[in-house]
């Protein structure tokens, strides 16, 4: 799947805020999210690129991918199971 | 149905450990991660400092979680936490530690999730004897009960030298299958680790810098100086050098250029100075500082830029004003500082 093709459903910016907190946040949001909705999270701590894949691993949602611009990452997660 | 339980996660050796043991007994886990505000990995990104090998620190309960293959929900207690840092019930460990009122309150949420999400009891990888303030006999029982969890905390690394827990009780799980490891050391945790396969963070310790011996005399002298301790206030007692001037204003001396970096994102609230040319470092000022201490500011500065003598600039409530600056004497700059060399409080 192309990134530029993902239509997020919900935008969440943590732009500002470290590991834990965007973890904390991304588990806070995908809580009222619906299955098969998709997040983007904007986030410039650096961390996110491993934390953010190990959190889809772990909790068994489907990290779509990322990329970079301006210091800031851009984070693909679907929504796949009740959190 | 009854095999389901929540887990308190750090990440490190001991509740990763206390989790495989119960996964291999066929209980479903759920891992909790409690963010209290004061987590170094949190503090080393903000920073922008980074392992020697240049790898960004991650936070260890998440790659546990991972490694585990158990799912984690992290949860924000900060806010609570700040009322429990400043009024503990139980007190403070040897520095600004409340470990026994922590304990309380994280379990208290775990119990919350635990009934909440259909889950019948609480793991923790606390060991019998392993930290003087909290993991005593008497305090693992008054940290249940104040938490409401009394019989339903199960501790798979000490167990068998605990009294029996409501799900060894009822055949959930098998206590023959659990530990007896007490103390400190740390060798039978090591040996499990190698049997199977599990990495950890070293050292041990968890994520929590409030054990910190400095940010504890920071955080105490100011609590006796100022009187008040803002949220604010506890982010900065993990950042820089603490002066404090005659005029009891605190100086906030950045000493690397991560924690320059950090300092001026807060820029708009407080009063602040540099060397002008920028070859130095940077201070935060905090409190109303008299003028005739201006001088005093931009010396110290000059100090611990290069030690050299340098304009420097002072922003002053939005005012900008330039000064000329020697490098103050060590005598004097000592006099400043929060803790002298010895780490005894003034």
């Amino acid at each position: 799947m192309n990134l530029e093709d993902i239509k997020p459903d919900v935008v969440h910016d943590v732009v500002g805020t470290f590991c834990p907190v965007p973890i904390a946040e991304t588990s806070k949001v995908m809580k009222s999210m619906k299955i098969g909705e998709v997040l983007e999270l904007i986030a410039d701590d650096p961390g996110v690129v491993e934390d953010i894949p190990a959190w889809c691993n772990a909790t068994g949602q489907e990290f779509l991918g990322m990329y970079q611009e301006d210091g800031e990452y851009h984070l693909f997660v679907k929504k796949v199971k009740e959190l | 149905m009854n095999k389901r339980a929540v887990a308190l996660l750090s990440g490190g050796l001991d509740s990763s450990l206390a989790v495989r043991l119960l996964k291999d007994q066929g209980v479903e886990i759920k891992a909790l991660y409690f963010y209290t505000g004061f987590c170094i990995t949190e503090h080393k990104r903000r920073l922008g400092l980074k392992k020697e090998n240049g790898q960004q620190y991650v936070n260890p309960a998440i790659r546990a979680a991972a490694q585990l293959q158990i799912p984690i929900e992290v949860v924000d207690i900060s806010q609570e936490y700040f009322n429990v840092i400043l009024h503990p019930k139980y007190g403070y460990g040897k520095n600004v530690n409340p470990c026994v009122d922590c304990r309380i309150l994280m379990l208290k949420k775990a119990k919350d999730i635990m009934e909440r999400e259909g889950y019948s009891f609480v793991i923790t990888g606390e060991v019998l004897g392993q930290r003087p303030m909290s993991q005593t006999r008497e305090k693992l029982k008054l940290i249940e009960r104040e938490a409401g969890l009394e019989g339903y905390v199960v501790r798979p690394l000490s167990a068998k030298l605990l009294p029996m827990t409501v799900p060894e009780k009822l055949g959930w799980i098998d206590r023959e299958k659990l530990l007896s490891i007490k103390g400190r050391s740390r060798s039978r945790q090591m040996e499990l680790a190698k049997k199977y396969g599990l990495e950890y963070e070293q050292p041990a310790g968890g994520c929590c810098y409030l054990t910190d011996e400095n940010y504890a005399i920071k955080f105490k002298e100011s609590l006796a100086v100022d009187g008040l301790i803002t949220r604010e206030d506890l982010v900065l007692f993990s950042v820089g050098r603490h002066l404090r001037l005659p005029s009891k204003t605190k100086l906030i001396v950045a000493r690397n250029e991560g924690e320059a970096k950090f300092l001026m994102t807060l820029k708009h609230r407080y009063d602040y100075a540099y060397r002008k040319d920028g070859k130095g470092t940077f201070v935060l000022i905090k409190g109303d500082m008299p003028e005739e201490e201006y001088q005093l500011v931009a010396d110290i500065v000059s100090r611990y830029s290069k030690r050299e003598p340098c304009y420097v600039i002072l922003s002053i409530k939005g005012e900008q004003r330039e000064i000329w600056a020697q490098p103050i004497d060590n005598a004097s700059l000592d006099s400043f500082k929060i803790y002298t060399k010895k780490g005894a409080m003034r």
